[in-house]
């Protein structure tokens, strides 16, 4: 984000620069330049920001905690407060191209009615989580007997807002019963980067720290 | 000038009158051609040459035109939202034409109960037609056309001010191409109008109201409109304002004196604000506006399914609540968001922290002023106003 040492005052610097986090990265290449797109849990509007700059989309974002929002509202992004669970229902049918919900899913009440509502108000709809297959995950409950714990889940399990945990194959186990059609999917390595494994594979659910998909009706 | 123009026999106020609906009157939701009329106004900031960086700074109940003046005519303080607008300030009047009229009906200068009736030639106090909302905004177009400005850059403002935000998105959707409604909501709640109520009976309560001819019979109902404004002020604040300011602190003396005089701090400051009110308003102005917001109601054409009021509308909006406001709740506000969202609005809605109440919309706030700034700053940069 921006440089700490960069005169925000001087009108030659751009603002913003246009580097954001691996795997919100590999979100935005997913998205067509100059679309409609609803980031659901958009946090501080890193990725909601950068594809309104740098694709020109027309981003809306609903952030659930009032620093979010108030950190999205003053950059000039258009977001409101809300949460995943219960404020989509508004949102007319195919009102966006896209509806991400990026490391969100395990936190919602109910992922299920939650995936059917972005692909209801979206015509695709991307989604990353955390895999609860990961090999480390495994190893944490098998040989320590712990909750996984890692930098990108640092939470203990009674703090955590994480309710919903899955693998990438009980979440393409649930795409399959609810008739999804899996676009495209990745998985990523822990600091967000593609990992190049086929993602239908098994060694997809084993080694893949995060799964990115795009789905669609 | 037209013969309805500085009809008040005092020095007439500082600042810009225009007179409107000489030809083509203003029609009045309650049927009435109304015309002509003045209205007072001022601007700030200086208007580009395509006229695209106008923002109009829409007043509350007991607001004025003087927005962002040095020193209020009447009361001798900083205008109302100074803080807010000026050079270099959220409200950039180096960069945007900032315009805030008085409201029709109101009491500094735009025509309202307290002139004369070109037709008696007497006060028209209760002769005065019912206004609304949409009759204020309605005004402030014409307003608008006379100074030949198409599209407005932004309508802001809050309480009643955000009433007439929603009314100018929901009736002139291509003229605003960004709206700010604040500490407001698309219809006045049965709350709201219980409060105005008491307010307009501690009014009329008053003798020297003299069944809204004081003017004619040289009286002033004093007492009941400082009671009305003792009233509603209490609802601008929160408990906990209260609280912190007041707490149970004795004013000027020692201990309780077992009477009705002002022992308490907190009455004695809501007697001043009573008496400065009484000052600079007018009695029967205060009925005719909270009547106007008591039938304020953006959902009531569209058999209340709001999102139909914003269809197809370009506008963005920002729309801001205060968590300690029991006026215009948060709750409220999301309600508004929600329709916005299901009419596919752009649409910001922020709740600040504060526990200032309804009236932190007017104080100090920094996350309210960082927001706000951040919503214009997004949206002229889209405009293309440098």
């Amino acid at each position: 984000m921006n440089n700490p040492h960069t005169n925000i005052n001087s009108a030659a610097i751009p603002l913003h620069s246009d580097r954001i986090r691996v795997d919100l990265q590999l979100i935005a290449d997913m998205v067509e330049p100059g679309t409609r797109v609803l980031d659901i849990g958009c946090s501080d509007g890193e990725l909601l920001g950068y594809l309104t700059r740098t694709k020109k989309v027309d981003g809306r974002g609903l952030e659930l905690s009032n620093e979010g929002v108030r950190n999205c509202v003053a950059q000039g992004l258009p977001v409101m407060q809300g949460d995943a669970d219960r404020d989509l229902g508004d949102y007319p049918d195919g009102a966006f191209d896209y509806a991400i919900l990026s490391q969100t899913l395990q936190a919602t009440h109910r992922p299920k009615e939650v995936l059917s509502e972005l692909l209801r108000i979206g015509n695709k709809a991307i989604v990353s989580f955390p895999n609860f297959g990961h090999w480390r995950a495994r190893f944490d409950l098998m040989f320590r007997g712990r909750m996984p714990q890692n930098p990108n889940l640092p939470i203990m399990w009674y703090e955590t807002p994480n309710i919903h945990f899955c693998t990438v194959r009980d979440f393409v186990g649930m795409c399959d019963d609810m008739g999804v059609k899996i676009e495209r999917s990745m998985v990523l390595n822990e600091s967000g980067s593609k990992v190049s494994i086929d993602s239908h594979s098994r060694f997809a659910n084993f080694f893949g720290n995060q799964a990115l998909f795009m789905l669609s009706k | 000038m037209s013969t309805v123009a500085n009809k008040d026999k005092r020095a007439p106020l500082p600042g810009h009158h225009m007179v409107l609906g000489e030809t083509d009157k203003l029609r009045l939701d309650s049927g009435v051609e109304f015309g002509p009329f003045t209205i007072a106004y001022q601007t700030y900031g200086e208007l580009n040459a395509d006229k695209s960086n106008a923002i109009l700074v829409c007043h509350a109940l007991t607001g004025d035109q003087y927005v962002a003046d040095e020193v209020h005519p009447i009361t001798g303080k900083d205008g109302w939202w100074r803080e807010l607008v000026g050079p270099g300030k959220i409200i950039d009047t180096d960069k945007y034409f900032v315009i805030c009229s008085n409201v029709i009906g109101g009491c500094l200068g735009s025509t309202g109960p307290k002139d004369t009736n070109p037709e008696t030639g007497k006060p028209w106090g209760l002769d005065f037609p019912v206004i609304t909302i949409a009759d204020m905004v309605r005004a402030q177009t014409m307003l608008i056309d006379a100074l030949g400005i198409g599209s407005l850059f932004a309508v802001i403002g809050g309480s009643m001010g955000g009433m007439q935000v929603l009314e100018w998105c929901k009736s002139y959707p291509e003229r605003v191409f960004a709206a700010a409604p604040i500490a407001t909501s698309f219809r006045h709640s049965a709350q709201n109008i219980a409060f105005h109520e008491v307010g307009r009976q501690a009014v009329m309560a008053d003798p020297d109201w003299c069944g809204g001819n004081y003017l004619l019979e040289g009286k002033k109902p004093a007492r009941g409109l400082a009671v009305a404004r003792m009233t509603a002020h209490i609802t601008y604040l929160s408990q906990p304002a209260l609280h912190r300011k007041f707490g149970r602190k004795l004013q000027n003396r020692g201990a309780i004196t077992y009477s009705f005089d002002q022992d308490f701090q907190v009455e004695s400051y809501l007697r001043h604000q009573g008496k400065s009110f009484v000052d600079r308003f007018d009695a029967n102005s205060y009925l005719y506006i909270t009547r106007a917001m008591d039938y304020f109601d953006l959902s009531i054409d569209y058999d209340g399914r709001l999102a139909d009021a914003f269809k197809g509308s370009k506008t963005r909006f920002c729309i801001v609540s205060f968590s300690s406001d029991w006026c215009f709740t948060t709750a409220e506000s999301r309600q508004l968001a929600h329709a916005l969202n299901a009419a596919s609005c752009n649409v910001s809605c922020v709740e600040i922290e504060s526990d200032k109440g309804h009236d932190a919309f007017l104080l100090d706030e920094p996350d309210f002023h960082m927001v706000l700034g951040g919503f214009i700053d997004g949206a002229a940069e889209i405009r293309g106003l440098k």
